[in-house]
């Protein structure tokens, strides 16, 4: 079985495994970090969306082999950690306009939202409601109009 | 010193006040139980006949059936002060998203006077003594607790206070609490925690208090934010499959190609065992087990297995099967009078997916001699019994653990997953972690029945003669317990007789609450063997949104503006003040451009009245947006939701409730629903199946919470699901020009390109660094 090495939430892991077990599945069966949610394995989603050097993606559609040593791998729980506090801008606005219902998706989402907003802000632009129409994380809880007014605030102090 | 019932001897401070029963329970630290039934209905109430004669659902609804289940039972519900000061409570219901841990840490943070902080709730095991009252649905769980949670909790205050009381030699009238402090005006004071052994009972006594009016409520009334939203921001909160069970590895199920089909042969089970990270495959009733590693192997191993098929129970049926056979099953209507002009109509729904958005599952762990399962059950009770019995072990040898869950929506009423999971584990004799895939969640996952709901309504110079709705539905199973909940106390009351469980239930959901003379409604159902449920708010999506259609025709044809005429018909004031409020909020009848127009959707249910108006966009251009692998289609722009929950207790979580309860109507009415081809769902992923995406959801959302008009929560997880999609319905038909009469709109055009049926799970992409942004 084939060795992987990667970043995960700012330490080195190395992991055994089969070249194309989804990483997603290295991360939550293997490693044990559980805030990437399975919610299809289908890349559609997305409440598995996590960061690979900043820019959100979807572990549950990455064979493990396709992450370099180099790669930096954030999941939600590594989150607050790259701004160096204990929660980052965007999960405060989470819990200011309590977007959350069962929680699943939430992980994902915030994820989302952060890297929607850094690319917004590298183009040197606002968030727009073309942005948020274009987000593809799935809330079966329908919370879609409190994450719409999260987003915005957290944004603002980012 | 034990009390009597009626003869409460603590000094009475308002002997108009009801007083409510309990027991301090023999244990270390203070606790204290109440009885479901004392505290449902009071002391003085307990003892009262079941209310007759049962009428439809204005005058008895489900949710009273539902607290009446409760009288019998003797399973005392308990709040616990530990020595650190915190307060504890095992919940005997399921949170789910729905916000039920946070009301109850409400309740109890109010009688208690602690901060909510320091109130945990966990949600407890399967306790058959409870009986029917472990059940979670029919949006029952605020308007049961709210009396019994709150008793407990103000036992548990009054205890505290006459403890300081002894101790400090002051009367007990003296002593005050604030923020889990207790104090007298010497300065003595006192944590909770300081004093919760010394308040302890050495035996069960019982005693009784009275509850604070709420007129002096500090905390329930007022917006409070989820108790676990911390834990879920950061990823922490954990959910089923986030557990560690020693050595429950994951595992997936190989499914056949149509629904409940059978496994003929397998051909290569060594050899698929002999797969990296497999561990064990086994033949099961719906299909072939693979355990694993990692789930990802479970995926590779599943879809290698080579499996022969037997069909399932509704092989040959596909959506137009399905619909000839409602049809042919119609009850009929009766002939206009003499005189009377009609409107008659006809809707169809086609099937839809309740799939939460976490796939169900569950661990188990089973023994020769016992077993252990892990799952998020609405009815663990009857998951305990049936398991139980599946597995030949006495039922108090099976463990059942509830789990939050990541939505249910109707779905965890049922413990197929958690019975499968069970099967599997004893075959295989090792402890799993079953999860289904995606694509099995929505192909063989329980359903809302496809439905047809004819309505006649006939008039003559200007009134309503008679309102008329025939619904026609697939069979919907309430197998869970539900059914056995309304044998056991439905079978006294004239509406159980001859009717079936479905029909009582229909009849205690379904209410016209507009004076539209002779007014019947009817349900039949075609017994189909689909695997089907209760869906957020059962029937009343379908049969409300049939008929707020047919209620503006009427109001077209009596030539009276529609908001008009509904003030004019209706019967109920409180639905008469939601509307008033929605038609100003979201001001009803502003200009608008060609093919935008507003609709109108009203709804009373489980104690609690909802009004929606929202506005919809028509236009080429919106509907013709382009989103990759998406439904666009019309737009809901602006939506208005007005609720009167009786007695709101937390209006943050409310206002929650109904934005979901809006997006779930637009879901329904515009773009999702299964499509049944031969035996099954094409659905396979949330690119199939179209619940409402951020392109389809409003971006200006209001929501109103009315003050208090009862002194009683009503229901809310579900109450605004029927009238957001009666709403939408009612805005599409003006903004086209035509009443729609099949839904979800986009039904008839297929959006995607369904999976294959075999292997029944899709393989991951592996481009997914493609999309990354
Ligand atoms: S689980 Fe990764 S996108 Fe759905
Ligand atoms: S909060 Fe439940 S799926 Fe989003």
């Amino acid at each position: 079985m084939a060795q992987h090495t990667f970043v995960l939430n700012g330490a080195r892991v190395t992991v055994e495994v089969a070249d194309d077990v989804r990483l997603l599945w290295v991360l939550r069966d293997i490693l044990g970090v559980t805030g990437p949610k399975y919610g299809c394995g289908l890349n559609v989603c997305k409440s598995c969306t996590s960061h690979i050097n900043g820019k959100a993606f979807n572990p549950c559609s990455v064979p493990v082999s396709k992450i370099k040593e180099t790669d930096e791998i954030t999941t939600i729980e590594g989150l607050p950690a790259t701004v160096g506090r204990d929660l980052h801008p965007m999960q405060e606005a989470w819990l200011e306009e309590d977007v959350s219902q069962c929680g699943y998706c939430q992980p994902g989402q915030i994820m989302a939202a952060v890297a929607l907003v850094r690319k917004a802000k590298a183009e040197g632009r606002q968030i727009t409601d073309a942005d948020l129409d274009g987000l593809r994380n799935i809330c079966r809880c329908g919370t879609y109009s409190r994450i719409r007014t999260a987003i915005k605030k957290g944004a603002a102090r980012m | 010193m034990a009390e009597q019932r009626r003869s409460p001897q603590a000094p009475p401070e308002d002997p108009t006040r009801r007083r409510f029963l309990g027991y301090l329970l023999a244990a270390p630290t203070l606790a204290v139980g109440v009885t479901w039934a004392d505290a449902v209905f009071g002391a003085d109430e307990a003892e009262a006949a079941i209310p007759s004669p049962p009428q439809p659902e204005n005058l008895f609804d489900l949710g009273d059936l539902q607290n009446l289940a409760a009288l019998p039972t003797s399973g005392l519900i308990g709040v616990q002060v530990n020595e650190d000061g915190t307060a504890s409570f095992a919940l005997h219901r399921t949170e789910v998203g729905q916000g039920i841990t946070t009301a109850v840490a409400m309740m109890i943070a109010e009688e208690l006077d602690l901060p909510i902080d320091k109130v945990h709730i966990t949600l407890a095991d399967a306790r058959p003594e409870l009986l029917m009252n472990q059940l979670t649905g029919g949006s029952n769980s605020v308007r049961s607790i709210f009396t019994p949670v709150r008793t407990a909790s103000a036992l548990a205050r009054q205890q505290l206070r006459r403890t300081a009381a002894a101790q400090w030699g002051v009367p007990e009238g003296e002593v005050t609490t604030n923020d889990g402090v207790l104090a007298h005006r010497s300065g003595r004071t006192a944590t909770y925690g300081s004093l919760a052994k010394a308040a302890a009972s050495d035996r069960t006594v019982q005693v009784s208090v009275t509850l604070k009016a709420v007129t002096d409520f500090k905390v329930l009334g007022k917006p409070q934010n989820r108790i676990d939203a911390h834990d879920i921001v950061t990823g922490r909160k954990r959910f089923g499959l986030d557990l560690q069970v020693p050595d429950a590895k994951p595992c997936m199920v190989r499914r056949p190609p149509t629904i409940n089909g059978t496994v003929r042969t397998v051909r290569n089970a060594a050899a698929v065992k002999a797969m990296p990270g497999i561990t064990d495959v086994a033949v099961v009733k719906y299909g072939v087990a693979v355990r694993g590693e990692t789930f990802g192997q479970c995926i590779d191993g599943l879809r290698a297995l080579d499996v022969d098929w037997n069909p399932g129970t509704v092989a040959g049926e596909s959506d137009a099967t399905v619909l000839a056979k409602l049809k042919q099953a119609q009850l009929p209507l009766v002939a206009p009078a003499l005189g009377a002009l009609s409107v008659d109509a006809e809707f169809t729904f086609a099937f839809a997916s309740n799939a939460p958005l976490e796939p169900d599952n569950a661990i188990a762990d089973v023994r020769s001699d016992r077993a252990e399962i892990w799952s998020t059950l609405k009815v663990p009770i009857d998951a305990k019994q049936d398991i139980a019995v599946q597995l030949g072990l006495p039922a108090d040898k099976v463990v059942v653990h509830v789990v939050p869950g990541g939505g249910s929506f109707g779905r965890h009423l049922f413990h197929d997953v958690a019975a499968e999971a069970a099967e599997i584990s004893q075959k295989m004799g090792k402890p799993v972690k079953l999860s289904w895939t995606r694509t099995d969640d929505f192909r063989q996952g329980r359903t809302h029945p496809m439905c047809v709901s004819r309505v006649r309504a006939t008039h003559l110079l200007g009134n309503v003669l008679t309102y008329e709705q025939r619904h026609v539905s697939s069979e919907t199973s309430f197998s869970h317990g539900l059914g056995e909940m309304i044998t056991s106390t439905a079978a006294s009351l004239p509406i159980a007789g001859n009717y079936s469980f479905a029909q009582t239930i229909f009849l205690l959901t379904q209410s016209v609450p507009y004076d539209f003379g002779v007014t019947t409604q009817l349900l039949n159902e075609v017994p189909l063997r689909f695997n089907t449920g209760s869906m957020r708010n059962i029937y009343s999506p379908n049969v409300v949104c049939a008929r707020e259609l047919v209620v503006d025709r009427l109001a077209a044809k009596l030539g009276k503006d529609p908001i008009a005429f509904r003030r004019e018909f209706l019967k109920d004031d409180r639905l008469r003040a939601v509307l008033d409020e929605a038609v100003a909020v979201g001001q009803w009848g502003r200009a608008l451009p060609k093919g935008v127009a507003q609709g109108i959707g009203l709804h009373t249910e489980y104690r609690g009245a909802v009004a929606v108006l929202v506005e919809v966009d028509c236009r080429p251009e919106t509907v013709n947006r382009p989103i990759r692998d998406g439904v666009t289609g019309p737009r809901v722009t602006r939506a208005t939701v007005v609720v009167d929950a009786g007695l709101p207790l937390n209006p943050r979580g409310l206002d929650a409730q109904m934005i979901g309860g809006l997006n779930d109507g637009i879901a329904l009415a515009l773009t999702s629903s299964l499509h049944i081809k031969d035996g099954i769902p094409l659905e396979g992923s949330w690119d199939n199946y179209f619940y409402t995406r951020q392109w389809n959801t409003p971006p200006d959302v209001r929501v109103v919470v009315m003050p208090p008009t009862t002194g009683n929560p009503s229901g809310a997880g579900e109450i605004a699901v029927a009238a957001a999609f009666a709403a939408v319905a009612t805005a599409y038909g003006r903004a086209t020009g035509t009443m729609p009469t099949s839904f979800p709109i986009n039904h008839s055009t297929l959006s995607f390109e369904p999976f294959p049926l075999q292997p029944s799970t899709p393989a991951s992409p592996t481009d997914g660094l493609d999309t990354a942004f």
